[in-house]
């Protein structure tokens, strides 16, 4: 396939993104997304939560605009700038302008990463008023009705300066994601990577090792997404342990006696 | 440096005289030199160097290291004799005059050891490792200890100091890999659900009956891991055939076929003990450790009850919580549950899902850990566990490991229990002397006598000065103009580089504003000498310098640390904590900076290194250690003064800046000058000439070093 030219705006997803559901999830959002209130999902890393947001953008048939947060965006990045054009000054939409006016789902992704001056222009968004002040230019811009915003926030590893505000959290309608369950996540993992149920069975396993030594010795257990990433090694014909070392035992951490325990966890397994 | 030339015995003869005090122990070092004018130049210089640095420790030491040095070295290379008589030094610190002489004695015996030390695996290594390895694994989270034997408690799995019974490291460490993957299968899988203990005690024959036992499960277990861990048990296997304990005898496996089965528990196992007594057993591999069937009856006693209680508390703390949800008050309390869902892949061949009144809810992290605890000793959790406990039925404190109280330890026979031990630098050894310090951390008295308070009133007016200096330190959002990167247009930059561009000059790149935020992200810790040199006006000038940093730093928002330390000899170094990073600054701390009073002596490297332990485990860029001080490092009885003081103290000091820590000592002691660039570094001190001046300097030069 051709890589395609979008504007952030006319990014519809066409095909249904795998998505399982753990709870009541969908429901609630089709229902906040109704009532135009905006959605917190609360969650470790890579547990489905960006996936959720591409299959609710699908199935809600609005355009999704993802942008994630790093301590170096303001709510210029979010908002617009002005360009110089030819001698003219032009002003550009910042991508949560775009949203608001094409009426897409805007998805902050990480948002307690983003500077505190972000939330300046989200709180009018998240509330009643539904505006987005544009200050640069003077105006306020209200939102198309198909607008919807949503963050998202992993409470687990974020220092205490970094905790979202009671200000801001307390306007979202909060969605709370976690591993899913031993059964479930097996059968993520072989939808995602086709591999047989025995070895999606002990990548579950597996995972279920390193959240054990969450706490002492490991930030994070391993995420389902990493899962899925040694899966599709596995299937690719990579051999299980080696894989496990690649996908997952790396990514969890750099220190040299916690790496080589979770690499003997692996090897004992497979 | 100039070529070594060999030495003659004359030449050598009076050096070592001098070294071992031949003046006073009349020994004879003619024989002895003799010896050493035989080596190469190369090794006379090596054996003296060494010579020299033992002779500091102890005379008779080097003595016999000299009478041993030609055999030491056509047996081993120089690296392992630093390694022998290192061995030596610290047996002898640790064990007394006779042990370490025992070391230098014995060469063929460390020879022999450092052959098995370079294959073996040792304990202390592999620790870091086989820790998480067992806690990742599920269940009960075990610890790893150092023991005599191989065994489990139940809650302890103890593993050997060496494991060299193959050839080659990596196998050795296999081994403990191996170890630990049994005993906890011991654990994990109920061996100890039944009542071994009794048994054994009621059987004709309990030691073979044991051993029996024991057979039969490692079968009912190698079984289990091969289900759980199949990739480990076809290591374990191959392990059986290195040791050349693969062999079973004939008809062992059909008698242990039942055993292998999924559902097949320690009870099956204990009834196969009589039939197979008497008949070939196959051999135990060293993994297998031994069963105790008496330690882990005392454990696991103290186990249950102290379960039971943890779980009935925090059932009552959920229900008190879900009281104060429920409108009406006075409705009875709900009933809890466990129900069982079934799962074929955890061992229990069920998961557990705690109810109340017959609505499922979540199960805190902890109260998990309780109940999975819970279900492996018992194989289900009791109904009378499911019951809130009862106002003060349980006082959880009774049921926690008795944590040894640091003032105790003096109060009978003299032990290291509860303190901290640390290295010090013995800079004529040019080594460090093993867990030589003993460190203890003290809360400090506190003294509510208001003196905080009339120091803030005595130092009003240079306060507010101090407070408004410290404000302008804090970090503020600064909008920097003319950058090459930025959130917003620099109206003015562009102007003058729209105008340049018009009358054909180069056009600046630098057009943007970006806010730039300077965190002060500073951790200080203040480290103040108590010793008795301190006592009266000294100590007063601290305490007033304390208060008034702890005011600006309030101010300031970096976060600090005061501790005190004082002590007298290695084995008693006290540090007084008077305040810790989270405390905040409150009257319990002004009372205890009020309470700090001299003490004896300052044995400054191991109040260094215990403080620079402490700030390592604070999260700040920068991480400062305060020194404040009246003369030079100082103890007694032992050696700790003058150069050997200094030294420590230095090398402790690169210690810390070597995990990133900058120290600065601020002294009043004139002749600080003398040493303290020695110790500190030519600009990480200050010397305050007037004591009274000390308030007001040891702010200033806070100022000065983290600005």
């Amino acid at each position: 396939m051709e890589a395609r030219i979008l504007k952030p705006e006319e990014y519809f997803i066409n095909e249904e993104p795998y998505y399982q559901p753990v709870g009541d999830e969908i429901e609630v959002f089709e229902a906040a997304y109704r009532n135009q209130l905006p959605v917190l999902l609360k969650g470790p890393t890579g547990c489905g939560k960006t996936r959720f947001m591409e299959h609710m953008a699908w199935r809600l048939k609005r355009p999704l605009i993802t942008v994630s947060c790093h301590d170096d965006l303001t709510a210029s990045d979010l908002v617009g700038r002005f360009l110089i054009k030819g001698g003219e000054t032009v002003w550009l939409d910042g991508p949560l302008a775009a949203a608001v006016r094409a009426g897409a789902i805007c998805y902050l992704d990480e948002v307690v990463e983003a500077r505190k001056d972000t939330t300046v222009v989200i709180h009018p968004l998240a509330d009643d008023r539904r505006v987005l002040p544009m200050e640069k230019i003077g105006e306020l811009l209200e939102a198309n009705a198909d607008f919807c915003l949503a963050i998202s926030y992993n409470p687990g590893y974020q220092s205490v300066l970094k905790d979202l505000k009671q200000s801001t959290r307390q306007r979202f309608i909060a969605l709370e994601f976690d591993y899913p369950d031993a059964g479930l996540e097996q059968k993520i993992i072989e939808n995602e990577a086709e591999v047989a149920p025995e070895m999606a069975h002990r990548l579950v396993k597996f995972a279920h090792m390193t959240r054990n030594l969450k706490g002492s010795g490991l930030d994070e257990g391993a995420s389902t997404r990493l899962l899925v990433h040694a899966a599709k090694l596995i299937h690719d014909g990579v051999d299980p342990v080696v894989a496990c070392r690649a996908a997952i035992a790396q990514a969890l951490t750099d220190d040299a006696d916690m790496l080589t325990a979770v690499n003997e966890l692996s090897a004992s397994l497979f | 440096m100039a070529p070594l030339t060999q030495l003659t015995a004359d030449q050598i003869q009076p050096l070592l005289d001098d070294w071992f005090e031949v003046e006073f122990t009349f020994r004879n070092t003619g024989v002895l030199a003799a010896a050493l004018a035989q080596m190469s130049a190369g090794e006379q210089a090596f054996v003296l160097d060494w010579t020299r640095r033992i002779a500091s420790t102890h005379v008779e030491i080097s003595f016999q290291f000299v009478e041993q040095s030609t055999r030491a070295l056509s047996l081993m290379d120089e690296r392992m004799i630093e390694a022998w008589v290192l061995q030596a030094m610290d047996i002898y610190d640790r064990s007394g005059l006779y042990p370490g002489l025992k070391v230098i004695r014995e060469i063929d015996l460390f020879v022999r050891q450092g052959r098995e030390r370079a294959s073996g695996c040792v304990f202390e290594e592999e620790a870091g490792v086989l820790l998480p390895f067992v806690q990742g694994l599920s269940g009960r989270k075990l610890k790893v200890e150092q023991g005599d034997h191989t065994f489990t408690d139940s809650e302890v799995i103890f593993l050997p100091a060496v494991m060299a019974h193959l050839p080659d490291k990596q196998d050795n460490f296999k081994l403990y890999k191996a170890a630990v993957a049994h005993l906890w299968a011991q654990a994990r899988f109920g061996t100890f659900r039944v009542d071994l203990e009794q048994y054994i005690a009621a059987h004709p024959t309990p030691d073979l009956a044991l051993r029996c036992f024991h057979a039969l499960e490692s079968a009912r277990l190698d079984a289990c891991i091969a289900r759980e861990l199949p990739g480990l048990h076809r290591e374990m296997a191959l392990l059986r055939e290195k040791l050349g304990d693969a062999d079973v005898p004939d008809g062992w496996t059909s008698v242990t076929a039942g055993l292998t089965r999924r559902e097949a528990t320690a009870a099956d196992a204990l009834r196969l003990v009589d039939k197979v007594i008497g008949s070939r057993l196959p051999a135990t591999s060293c993994y297998q450790g031994r069963l105790k069937p008496a330690e882990v009856t005392a454990v696991l006693e103290k186990r249950l009850q102290r379960e039971q209680a943890q779980l009935r508390v925090t059932l009552k703390l959920i229900e008190d919580e879900l009281k104060e949800w429920r409108e009406d008050e006075e409705a009875p309390p709900g009933k809890f549950e466990v129900d069982k869902k079934p799962d074929m892949s955890v061992p229990e061949g069920f998961q557990i899902e705690l109810l109340l009144d017959g609505k499922s809810i979540p199960i805190p992290d902890d109260v998990q850990d309780t109940m999975t605890s819970i279900l492996q000793d018992l194989g289900d959790i009791p109904d009378e566990y499911l019951v809130p406990a009862g106002a003060g039925e349980y006082e959880l404190k009774d049921y926690e490991e008795k944590r040894l109280d640091p003032e105790d330890v003096w109060g009978g026979t003299y032990h290291e229990e509860g303190a901290f031990l640390y290295h010090e630098w013995d800079f004529r050894r040019k080594h460090y002397r093993k867990d030589w310090c003993v460190v203890r951390e003290l809360p400090a008295k506190p003294s509510h006598d208001g003196f905080a308070d009339r120091v803030v009133i005595k130092y009003r007016r240079l306060l507010g000065s101090l407070r408004k200096t410290f404000e302008a330190m804090r970090d503020e959002d600064r909008l920097l103009k003319r950058q090459i990167y930025g959130d917003g247009v620099d109206i003015d930059a562009f102007v003058e580089a729209w105008a340049d561009v018009h009358v054909g000059l180069e056009m600046s790149d630098r057009l943007f504003t970006r806010m730039h935020r300077d965190e002060r992200n500073i951790a200080v810790m203040f480290m103040v000498d108590m010793s008795g040199s301190t006592k009266g006006w000294v100590n007063e000038a601290e305490r007033e310098a304390l208060v008034l940093m702890a005011e600006s730093l309030e101010t300031l928002g970096d976060s600090y640390a005061i501790y005190g330390f004082t002590g007298s000899s290695r084995k008693r170094c006290e540090i007084y904590r008077i305040k810790t990073f989270d405390e905040p600054y409150d009257d319990e701390v002004k009372a205890r900076i009020s309470g700090i009073e001299a003490g004896d002596y300052t044995r400054m490297g191991a109040a260094i290194r215990h403080l620079s332990h402490l700030l390592r485990e604070v999260e700040a860029r920068t991480k400062l250690l305060i020194t404040l001080s009246d003369g030079k490092p100082e103890d007694y009885p032992d050696q700790y003064r003058g150069e050997y003081g200094v030294e420590d103290t230095r090398q402790a000091l690169y210690e810390a800046h070597r995990d990133g820590i900058h120290a600065f000592c601020i002294t009043i002691d004139e002749e600080g000058q003398d040493y303290l660039p020695h110790m500190y570094g030519a600009a990480n001190y200050a010397v305050v000439k007037d004591v009274e001046k000390l308030p007001l300097k040891v702010s200033d030069i806070y100022k000065r070093i983290t600005s």
